[in-house]
């Protein structure tokens, strides 16, 4: 019989402020640099012993060594787990980040991107090797096309901003062939940053379109600003603000009557999908995140991949390389010489772009069909909107809906209550949740931009709309401390970026001996 | 007691002779936030009232610092590339950018004075 | 559907809820012109099954360089990856995280490109690295408008042994972005004549090592021409396992490094996802693009990591920013700092060396069939061979035998008769003695 019981209820224990001898905090372990943890001599892998023939590195062998720390195999897999338990993911919890479109990630997908017929491949193996992998591009373009309406696809650039790029560089193409220098690219305040810093790479300056009081671009103001020197207008639809350009096709028709093109930002095309094609918008080329809509996961930021959709105006002049369908037989165009008759403007990356990104984003359409596609457009329309509807009475929406995929609120119901849109974000992580997207877009004070996607049932959305209202009750009735002070539950209290910004420390450098 | 002007842009320039330092308004310091990073022009370098001639950095934040005045710079603070913290601490004195000669005194007409850039400010909230 | 949570009473009751009568209501600012109201003309819905079947049918139709004796490169390159790599990068946390805005939850995306951007430094011999672009091109692409921002100049000099691709998306980048290059003639030799092509408008001179026939190169005499005119030297690597074995270029007086770290835990993926490796000197750090994460601590002083120098970013800086970049390639950060974590010290210098002398011996095997020369005097894993006949059609002979026997220059540079026997072949530790019999003894055949 066993005699000798135990406490079994737990007492007070005044956790928070109780300091650990290793440092470890139970499940969440502190773990030093691989650099911190180097025994020379050890490694991870074991090779074979390379054969003593005489080298032919000439006179430029190595002569230091590289400084790199020595771990075995299990020293090397705690490290990393310890180092994945330190992050937010969406398999863990609901991931608002509007505009981000964190959405569920299937495994389908990374298994078959797994399959050795994709990713043990070699870009320039003969074309007769890899004529499933060409079919596997086309097959994509051929649903990037029918989804969008538009007529051409460019698969090569590896994510949104150089998908911006392409498109650009097509629209200066086409102005070139025309015998035209157009040097101005008007874009909203309410723009992602990397239309400007696109449009400044592509050699065009930048004007700014304001924003109406609807939260949409200013139809009037766009069309005061066209002129014989504009090349292009990029707009973001649905936009930043979560709102659908209802002038667009007026704006698409503006701009053209002016001469100039329409460049789309398709980073929110989630909220389209199926039920609107930029084709009938009249757009010339827009970029689609095939980590956003297609759900490639985003892996800690990258890879992506931004293939581009163009109008016939623009098609000819789509980069290199691009497959050709031949009745099935499939080849590569890789050099102007054999573009089929097109006067493609360049090549924007060595190979033929994310096939990684493509077997994904296929296996997800597939998997979805083209009514489930469309039934993903609802519902993550259907989420935003019933996030706003919940919480416009104790939050503050500065436009009234209905919203797209994403809904958008100010700081002005934290007025007075010493509360910032920073401090009500880091009061989220210590409930759960990885924060909104905030401070963004600028068009609004102390924005926070919230963003379910599809994939989040109704409990999950129940249970984010029960926090977020009392989080917002708790700033107004005086309960700064809670605010201020957070995150108190995350491996890290706040950090100091002034100081990693004034003193920067990029990389370990071993400790002086 | 030295003149102090104001532009519309939040900086200042204070005037010693035909000489006038110049900075960023406590405003403006404490709209950016924590400086991180100053970039400065190299005397000698000619400007026209207007040109992007200084760039302010804080964490998540930039701005373009305009020259208030047409003129040549005759020297720049470098000790705000080691210790851009002074523009917080002390925006219009220690934190001062540049020092520039001035070729065409009259645009200072132009631009405001302390009683006047306060209002403009408080216009702005 | 199985991946979307709602049912079909969730809805009825959400519409209710916000105050609408159908679906249609929500998506009423959409011009009546532009509301598609019938299904797509695409297949419906699938399971898994399903999927899977039709994904693998196209998967069977390729032939997969693990199933053949391979020996390709030419700025792809493939070698073992250990089996924790794929596993540890598939953890949720990785792999299902965003970019890691909100430093107190991602200390785990912040602390490995910490490490990365320390190994990438470190193999470079450079000072700093940021943590990472699309690819080695589009890296070399950003190093020469770096260049150009740095010394005010606009004029870049491209060696004519930089990869051919990655010279077209550098040309392509440099004239929309108002640039100028100049591009070497091919030198399948290795030898040409940079330095006399270096004059005081020169922002840069961009040089691959080893270059794109193999060739190592000595870069000491032209970072020393390069900085007696006022030009930047930009070093490109398209295959950084090499840094193993050579003298790293920042030694070497390299300003800026790029390459491609493709070859380390990421694989070939016919192309892409790749990982483009960027460091500099430290005085060139505020011009650097892309994202860079640096150490501070927090509330209580504990060692942290953020992303910082943020201001010179797009999301920031908008159009002043350095770069456009958003997106980069984080998670083929994570799998070649695990996989460069594996080898180690010891590890990275042994594979290296075991890369080179398996080239060493398969180009004594195949450099003993009749007609056939190596153009290289120095090589890491890839060399040049001559051909007694047209290179194309030889390894089209060789795929039809099974075999991935190397990478015809003309597949890169068409069109040029003096190019047109030439072949690139790259061994790795992969290669056993029976795979280059087979490759040697199916050359032969292709040649007779």
């Amino acid at each position: 019989m066993m005699r000798q019981g135990r406490p079994t209820t737990p007492g007070t224990t005044g956790s928070e402020t109780l300091s650990t001898f290793s440092g470890h905090r139970g499940l969440d372990h502190e773990e030093p640099l691989i650099f911190e943890q180097d025994a020379q001599g050890r490694s991870g892998v074991d090779l074979p012993a390379p054969a003593n023939l005489p080298n032919r590195l000439g006179a430029l062998a190595r002569r230091q060594p590289i400084g790199l720390p020595g771990l075995s195999e299990p020293q090397v897999v705690r490290h990393f787990v310890r180092l994945s338990r330190k992050n937010y993911a969406i398999d863990s919890g609901l991931y608002p980040l509007g505009s981000c479109t964190m959405k569920h990630n299937p495994r389908l997908n990374e298994k078959l991107a797994r399959l050795p017929g994709f990713a043990d491949l070699h870009p320039l193996q003969p074309i007769s090797t890899v004529q499933g992998a060409l079919e596997l591009i086309s097959t994509l373009a051929h649903w990037l096309r029918a989804l969008t309406g538009m007529p051409a696809v460019a698969m090569s650039p590896k994510a949104g901003a150089h998908g911006e790029l392409c498109g650009l560089m097509a629209i200066r193409a086409a102005l070139d062939a025309r015998g035209e220098k157009r040097n101005r690219v008007l874009a909203p305040e309410s723009a992602h940053g990397t239309n400007p810093a696109t449009a400044a790479m592509c050699g065009f300056s930048v004007d700014p379109i304001p924003a109406d009081a609807r939260g949409r671009v200013d139809l009037a103001a766009l069309k005061a600003k066209l002129g014989p020197d504009v090349a292009a207008i990029m707009v973001t639809n649905p936009n930043t603000c979560g709102l659908f350009e209802n002038d667009i096709v007026e704006m698409a028709k503006a701009v053209h009557d002016a001469g100039g093109y329409f460049y789309c930002d398709g980073a929110n095309f989630n909220a389209l999908v199926g039920r609107v094609r930029p084709g009938d918008l009249g757009i010339d080329a827009m970029h689609i995140n095939l980590h956003k809509t297609f759900s490639t996961p985003h892996g800690g930021g990258g890879p992506g991949a931004g293939p581009v959709v163009f109008s016939q105006a623009l098609a000819p002049y789509a980069p290199l390389p691009f497959v050709v369908d031949q009745g099935g037989v499939f080849d590569l165009a890789e050099f102007s010489a054999n573009a089929q008759g097109a006067t493609p403007f360049g090549r924007m990356t060595a190979f033929h772009g994310q096939m990684g990104m493509f077997v994904r984003a296929l296996s997800y359409m597939l998997s979805h069909g083209g009514d489930g596609l469309r039934q993903v457009a609802e519902d993550a329309v259907l989420n935003a909107n019933y996030i706003l509807a919940s919480l416009k009475d104790e939050m503050s929406a500065p436009f009234p809906g209905p919203c797209m995929h994403e809904c958008l609120f100010d700081d002005a119901f934290l007025k007075d209550t010493g509360v910032t849109t920073l401090d009500f974000a880091k009061a989220m992580i210590d409930e759960g949740y990885h924060p909104m997207t905030i401070y963004f877009p600028l068009v609004v004070h102390g924005a926070m931009l919230i963003e379910p996607t599809e994939t989040e049932s109704r409990e999950s959305l129940d249970q984010l709309i029960y926090v977020l209202r009392n989080l917002a009750k708790a700033a107004k009735s005086g309960d700064t401390a809670r605010f201020t002070q957070a995150p108190h539950f995350s491996p890290r209290n706040r950090l100091d970026e002034t100081r990693a910004a004034r003193t920067p420390v990029l990389r370990w450098r071993p400790p002086p001996p | 007691m030295t003149k102090i002007f104001y532009t519309k842009d939040h900086e200042w320039i204070r005037l010693d002779g035909d000489i006038g330092a110049v900075g960023i308004s406590n405003y403006a310091q404490e709209q950016l936030g924590d400086i991180v990073f100053v970039e400065l022009p190299q005397p000698g370098t000619k400007t026209a009232q207007g040109d992007e001639i200084a760039v302010v950095e804080s964490v998540k934040a930039a701005s373009e610092i305009y020259a208030p005045v047409t003129g040549e710079i005759t020297e720049a603070n470098s000790a705000l590339e080691d210790a851009p913290a002074t523009v917080n601490e002390a925006a219009e004195s220690d934190g001062w950018f540049f020092k520039i000669r001035l070729t065409n005194k009259a645009e200072l007409d132009g631009l405001m004075d302390a009683g006047a850039y306060q209002s403009f400010i408080e216009g702005l909230a | 559907m199985r991946y979307l949570p709602l049912t079909q009473s969730d809805r009825t009751d959400m519409l209710k809820t916000i105050g609408v009568a159908s679906i249609d209501d929500l998506f009423i600012d959409v011009p009546p012109s532009a509301r598609r109201t019938g299904s797509l003309d695409l297949p419906p819905h699938q399971g898994e099954i399903e999927v899977e079947r039709q994904l693998r049918a196209m998967a069977a139709k390729n032939l997969a360089a693990g199933d053949a004796p391979f020996f390709c490169g030419a700025g792809a390159y493939r070698h073992h990856i250990p089996a924790s790599v794929d596993h540890l990068i598939q953890r949720s946390e990785f792999l299902t995280s965003y970019t890691p805005y909100q430093p107190e939850i991602s200390q785990g995306t912040l602390q490995y490109l910490f490490e990365f951007q320390t190994q990438v430094a470190m193999l470079s011999g450079m000072d700093i690295a940021n943590a990472s672009m699309y690819d080695g091109a589009t890296a070399c692409a950003e190093a020469v408008l770096m260049a150009n921002r740095a010394t005010k100049r606009h004029k870049a000099i491209l060696s004519g042994g930089l990869h051919p691709q990655y010279r077209a998306v550098t040309e392509t980048t440099a004239h929309f972005a108002g640039g100028l290059v100049q591009a070497m003639a091919a030198c399948p030799e290795g030898v040409e004549d940079l330095i006399n092509a270096i004059d005081d408008e020169t922002a840069c001179v961009v040089v691959q090592t080893p270059d794109f026939f193999g060739h190592l190169r000595d870069l000491r005499p032209l970072a020393e021409a390069a900085h007696a005119k006022g030009a930047l030297l930009v070093a490109v690597t398209t295959e950084t396992l090499a840094l193993g074995a050579i003298i790293p270029p920042g030694e070497m007086g390299a300003d800026i490094f790029v390459g491609e770290g493709q070859s380390l835990g990421v694989g070939l993926n016919f192309g892409g996802p790749y990982l483009g490796l960027f460091a500099a000197r430290a005085a060139l750090q505020r011009q650097m693009p892309g994202r860079l994460c640096g150490e501070t601590a927090d509330a209580q002083g504990r060692r942290g990591y953020v992303l910082t120098l943020s201001a010179r970013e797009q999301h920031i800086r908008r159009e002043k920013a350095t770069s456009n970049i958003c997106t980069n390639s984080g998670l083929c950060c994570l799998a070649f700092t695990i996989h460069v974590t594996l080898l180690g010290e010891a590890g990275f210098t042994k594979l290296a060396l075991l890369n080179h002398q398996s080239a060493i011996m398969l180009m004594q095997e195949l450099t003993q069939i009749p007609g056939v020369t190596c153009l290289n005097e120095s090589f890491f894993n890839e060399f040049t061979l001559r051909l007694p006949k047209t290179a194309a059609p030889v390894v089209e002979a060789l795929a039809a035998r099974g075999i991935l026997g190397g990478v015809p220059v003309s597949r890169l540079i068409p069109d040029d008769p003096a190019l047109a026997n030439l072949l690139l072949v790259a061994a790795s530790e992969t290669n056993t003695d029976q795979d280059r019999a087979a490759f040697a003894s199916a050359l032969r055949e292709a040649l007779s």
